[in-house]
């Protein structure tokens, strides 16, 4: 069974934040998960008193996505350690370590992918 | 003035584990820290490719070599609730009791680290002596002595016996005798509290906002503790989270030094309503669907989100530890503060590097 | 001068007895059920494979053909699932770990099943 999310698209992911954050809610972590060949579903989990909220956002590979860096810094970590394993890469990262996060620079895959994509930034496309 | 780069780390006296902090400093005040991680990267979640998810259970515990019974525990229980496994009430507070001895090694390895980094050696290696009782305690009762490997999906593989639980219960009141007598050193020192009061200030707005978490989160006046969940045995159990308001180095040191006495009276709570029954139970089936757990660490709120697809491969396992939480804030705290305090600071928010790179 | 809260721990310590012990002369005795060196009693080993399957770190080989078990002690993680999945009980933990090596050593163990020699032959199920 999945966990009860609630879906967001590109558009609306950085409004949705705002306003989980104006009501005090903890940003816990971010999840990316290699769907398919073709799919990333990008999973926010946040926390206030003790409940859970998840934002679910589809995203197709090769494309970047916006940041939520810009409204919870702590963000950052994430979405930095998203880029080099899955090389999901972010619009707006408060902190970008441009894939060197854990990666070296010789490393040019993307380790936790099953089917390998290539890394795409906005400035590339 | 001009502006020095100083790298703290990889290596560092008061490091236990690899981590970089870039520091701009001027004079000897910190501008800006800038982290850099990657020393200690080993991949674990991507081996749920090739290993099934009951060797997972050892897999995960390696993420972490000082709370590696709290890491299965919580990946056991998210297997679980994914196939619908009732565990046994038995193995339930035998969890609850293995995990909260971890949780008192693990403070009390953190507490002697702590009193290393500002320099006060008789009192760290008082607090690793005192905790060398209880790795004993785990080495007798599970058979290792750091990685325990006592749960499985569905319940625990090892039993205590009666004369263990005496055993058990005579030994923590050694070590909570020997803690209590080092609280006017640790907590009301004049050293000490010249050292770690109004050091790396972190206030409660801050701490939710840059997702801090376990003692961090409670030395900020946060009273947030994963353990109210009341996972395992902890809704039979009597647990009131603590947390200091002040949000300094002083108060984060304070909450894991009452965690420790807490945790120890959890082990007796548990010790004494310990129902008999069976250890566990049989899983049949392949775990399937997606599941988010959590639960409370020596340092934090662990996360782990599993998602299995009908194999015996897991598709996802992804772990959030609570170091990884506490970077941001540590980056946060560290501008402003003179360059002597910067160890004591990273230390206070019990920086577990593995842990955070997996 | 006012003294250290501290002071009265020092002393006591300066005075009761040491808590560390001469290690290579006095070594403590392991606990009861420890999960110490790994050991196969090998003639009640039908070389079904089970735990090799099941080990999480992959350290064990069987070889059906020449009935040997082999475990890579560097490999093991001391878990003790071989020991719980193994279906006759023929794997057991003794007390007490292994010696410090220098060099690589693997715990090789023969059994009955088909007596043919030829010691490759484990270097090629490894290989495999």
């Amino acid at each position: 069974m999945p966990i009860p999310t609630k879906q967001v698209t590109k558009e609306t992911l950085v409004a949705e934040v705002l306003q989980l954050k104006n009501a005090g809610w903890r940003i816990v972590t971010a999840t990316c998960v290699d769907l398919n060949e073709n799919e990333f579903d990008l999973i926010y989990h946040f926390d206030k008193d003790l409940q859970m909220e998840h934002l679910r956002l589809t995203v197709p590979k090769g494309a970047p996505v916006p940041s939520i860096s810009g409204v919870y810094l702590a963000a950052f970590l994430v979405e930095n350690e998203i880029q080099d394993q899955f090389g999901l890469c972010f619009d707006g990262l408060a902190l970008n370590f441009a894939n060197h996060l854990y990666l070296d620079d010789e490393v040019a895959t993307t380790p936790f992918c099953k089917f390998g994509v290539v890394r795409k930034t906005a400035a590339a496309e | 003035m001009a502006q020095t780069i100083l790298p703290f780390g990889p290596q560092h006296p008061v490091l236990p584990e690899p981590i970089h902090l870039k520091l701009t400093v001027e004079d000897e005040i910190v501008v800006d820290a800038l982290p850099a991680l990657g020393y200690v990267h080993r991949g674990l979640e991507k081996l749920c490719d090739i290993r099934d998810y009951n060797q997972m259970v050892q897999i995960v515990e390696r993420v972490c070599g000082i709370c590696s019974k709290i890491h299965a525990m919580c990946y056991c229980q998210g297997i679980e609730e994914m196939m619908g496994v009732e565990v046994p009430d038995r193995a339930k507070f035998l969890r609850v009791i293995w995990s909260e001895l971890h949780r008192v090694h693990s403070h009390l390895l953190w507490l002697g680290l702590f009193a290393d980094a500002f320099g006060f050696e008789a009192l760290f290696y008082q607090f690793w002596k005192i905790r060398e009782k209880v790795m004993d305690i785990n080495e007798a009762t599970t058979g290792n002595r750091v990685i325990v490997s006592v749960n499985q999906v569905g319940g625990v593989r090892r039993d205590l016996s009666a004369e263990q639980l005496r055993w058990i219960d005579a030994e923590l009141k050694v070590v909570e005798a020997q803690v209590r007598a080092l609280r006017a050193t640790t907590l009301d020192d004049y050293t000490v509290k010249k050292r770690t009061k109004g050091i790396g200030v972190l206030s409660s707005a801050q701490a939710m906002e840059l997702g801090a978490a376990g003692p961090t989160l409670r030395g900020s006046g946060v009273a947030q503790d994963m353990r109210q969940l009341k996972y395992a045995a902890f809704d039979r159990l009597d647990f009131q989270p603590i947390s200091y308001p002040d949000g300094d180095s002083w108060s984060r040191c304070a909450v894991r030094y009452d965690e420790t006495l807490q945790s120890i009276d959890l082990v007796r709570q548990a010790m004494a309503r310990l129902p008999e029954g069976e250890l566990s139970v049989k899983v049949k089936g392949k775990p399937e669907g997606e599941v988010v757990t959590r639960v409370e660490q020596p340092r934090g709120e662990l996360l782990y989100y599993l998602k299995g697809n009908g194999t015996n491969n897991l598709d996802r396992c992804r772990i959030r530890t609570p170091t990884f939480a506490n970077i941001p804030p540590l980056v946060v705290m560290l501008p402003g503060l003179e360059l002597a305090d910067v160890p004591v600071v990273v230390l206070s928010i019990d920086p577990c590097i593995s842990c955070t790179e997996r | 001068m006012r003294l250290g809260p501290m002071v009265p721990t020092v002393v006591k310590n300066l005075i009761s007895k040491k808590s560390t012990r001469p290690y290579p002369f006095v070594v403590r005795e392991p606990f009861p059920d420890q999960r110490g060196e790994l050991y196969c009693d090998i003639e009640q080993c039908i070389f079904c494979g089970t735990c090799a399957r099941k080990c999480p770190s992959q350290c064990i080989t069987v070889d059906k053909e020449q009935g040997l078990w082999i475990c890579d002690p560097f490999a093991c993680v001391y878990c003790g699932t071989c020991e719980e999945v193994c279906p006759t009980h023929c794997l057991h933990h003794k007390g007490a770990w292994r010696p410090v090596a220098g060099e690589r050593q693997m715990i090789e163990m023969k059994g009955t099943p088909p007596k043919k020699k030829k010691k490759d032959a484990a270097k090629d199920a490894a290989a495999e």
